[in-house]
């Protein structure tokens, strides 16, 4: 089914004994889509990838993954997966590992020489391909991995925490290659907790905490719109009610802060407080984070 | 078939690795200085009036070819329990079998191919050492085992029985812990096979049943009595019948081969574990 999202689940859980690792995963994903599925260490991330990739299976629910239930043959091969617990065999050379999952993924012995070249030199490893992988650094190896997962140039690319082991330059490097892959029309689903990154580069965002989303949707839904903080004296209660109207006020004392207002309403406003008789010091507009929003939903002092 | 990239895989790993380099010296040192050993056997009597006779020499060389044998059989059983042991656990632990399982790949491929690769690695080791041991024996000394393609298929059969049930501690346990408890239930097996001999001796039903009960419950004590048994010239077990059934308790002495239908069994003992493992493995949550 090629016009299945990439992937779908409905109710998902997995309990381990008492333990709830995922409490009930209901998501879509469509097809070339960059996914950021965030959430603190413990939420229930990777529980979740691995259900996807059928590594464990759920307790309820279901899900589909390019169309075909959990853990088909054919569907898994368009997937391409970095775990967040990366480790090849010590004993192979990088272009070794890279032929081993060559042939795990079916794909065609002719193509690949080509395939192998190709990922080695998109993850910057094209002088290291005969090194033994025992040899490697974290980083390297983390970079194979990556190497590994794009593969056979998958439908589906899963990377559970892609830079866990990178410094700034691969990091960087890594955000470059997840665009590339969303500009070929390839789905990420990335997994991650660096919110930068995510806010950076994923189309859409779902967070997850203890087992649960708390909110999902594009990063323009889940940030809705600016916020803008105003340092104000001399208005009453109701003088501070009637600019409900611009969005969601908070009031704390002399400082106003308005979420989720249009930046161009902003004079506007200044206008409104000083009719109502109100002395205007200080305006500070600020773009809400994905970092002050995922506080905010997890219930952190921001 | 994706067993056989796994087979080639895990064969390829231990050839690699230091563990079979470290066997394969000490095999040739061990090798080297029992055949030294082997010669000098025909200058056992100088010291006596009478030359040593063929006869001699023959029981001499097939009771130490026995205990060298023996010796090959404990590290041929030894070192399929130490690479089966981790074979899986270790790929679970370090995140290794992730990358692979999330492939179009089925877990009974994984196991068998795991089973294959492990299989492949004894052959590759038991068969050319035994067969460099006899042959040389045979150079030196003049003594040929009755039977020396029985010997390897007993040897063989008894390692692959350990290295089975190592596999199937594997999907569950750590390698350290499948590997002392593979070599626990060995000695066990061992033992409840010499405690069988005991019982026939005396003629006590209990013991006798526990030695067939342990030889059922895990087959390398009984292939292994089989792997002696090819290494008797036919004038020694003549020589221990007379004895009576006091040779029995002698875990270095068989008067008959394993019937047939033991070695079904053994058969059906080694794909019922694969089986078990694969079940096991499939079950396990990663």
């Amino acid at each position: 089914m090629i016009d299945a999202p990439a992937i779908r689940t409905h109710d998902l859980a997995k309990r381990y004994g008492s333990i709830t690792a995922l409490a009930s995963l209901t998501m879509t994903i469509p097809r070339g889509d960059i996914f950021g599925f965030l959430g603190p260490n413990g939420a229930g991330k990777t529980t979740a990838v691995k259900l996807l990739l059928g590594l464990t299976p759920p307790t309820s629910g279901d899900a589909e993954v390019l169309g075909a239930s959990i853990g088909d043959r054919d569907a898994l091969r368009r997937v391409g997966y970095l775990p967040e617990l990366f480790r090849y065999q010590s004993w192979l050379t990088a272009r070794e590992v890279l032929a081993l999952h060559c042939e795990l993924a079916g794909i065609d012995r002719a193509a690949w020489q080509r395939e192998i070249a190709d990922a080695l030199a998109i993850v910057g490893l094209s002088d290291r391909g005969s090194g033994r992988v025992g040899t490697f650094s974290k980083g390297m190896q983390q970079r194979l991995g990556l190497g590994v997962a794009l593969l056979g140039a998958p439908d589906l690319v899963v990377l559970d925490e892609p830079t866990s082991a990178l410094d700034p330059v691969g990091r960087h490097d890594v955000r470059e290659i997840i665009r590339a892959l969303g500009e070929r029309g390839t789905t990420v689903f990335l997994n991650s907790h660096l919110l930068s990154e995510v806010e950076q580069i994923c189309h859409r965002v779902a967070i997850v905490d203890r087992g649960r989303v708390v909110a999902q949707g594009t990063l323009d839904e889940l940030l809705g719109g600016d916020t803008v903080r105003v340092r104000a004296t001399g208005l009453d209660r109701a003088a501070k009610t009637s600019l409900a109207k611009y969005g969601q006020l908070d009031d704390e004392g002399d400082w106003l802060i308005l979420r989720g207002i249009d930046t161009e309403r902003v004079p506007e406003l200044i206008g409104d407080i000083v009719r109502l008789g109100g002395r205007v010091y200080a305006v500070e507009p600020r773009h809400e984070s994905l970092e002050d929003r995922f506080l905010r939903l997890l219930g952190q002092p921001n | 078939m994706l067993a056989i990239t796994i087979a080639r895989l895990q064969l390829q790993e231990l050839l690699r690795r230091r563990l079979f380099l470290v066997l394969l010296v000490l095999t040739i040192v061990v090798i080297a200085l029992t055949t030294w050993g082997f010669s000098r056997i025909p200058s056992l009597g100088d010291n006596r009036p009478r030359p040593i006779t063929e006869v001699e020499i023959a029981a001499v060389a097939s009771q130490l070819l026995i205990l060298v044998m023996f010796m090959f059989s404990f590290v041929l059983a030894f070192s399929a329990v130490f690479a089966a042991s981790p074979a899986i656990s270790a790929e679970v632990e370090s995140g290794i079998a992730l990358a692979m399982l999330a492939r179009p790949i089925t877990r009974l491929e994984y196991v068998v191919g795991k089973w294959l690769g492990l299989v492949a690695t004894v052959l590759i080791y038991a068969i050319p050492a035994a067969a460099v041991q006899m042959l040389l024996v045979r150079l030196v000394v003049g003594y040929s085992p009755p039977h020396p393609l029985e010997f390897l298929v007993f040897v063989i059969g008894e390692a692959v029985v350990i290295l089975t049930l190592s596999l199937l501690f594997s999907t569950r346990f750590a390698g350290m812990v499948g590997g002392v408890s593979g070599l626990i239930i060995w000695g066990l097996a061992w033992m409840g096979g010499i405690v069988g001999g005991i019982g026939l001796v005396f003629e006590n039903a209990t013991l006798t049943h526990v030695g067939t009960v342990s030889k059922l419950v895990l087959p390398t004590d009984g292939l292994w009595r089989g792997a002696v048994w090819s290494l008797e010239p036919a004038s020694l077990i003549a020589a221990a019948r007379a004895a009576g059934a006091a040779a029995a308790a002698n875990p270095f002495f068989a008067a008959d081969p394993p019937p047939p239908a033991y070695v079904a069994w053994c058969i059906i003992w080694i794909t019922s574990m694969l089986a078990l493992a694969v079940w096991s493995f499939t079950r396990k949550e990663l």
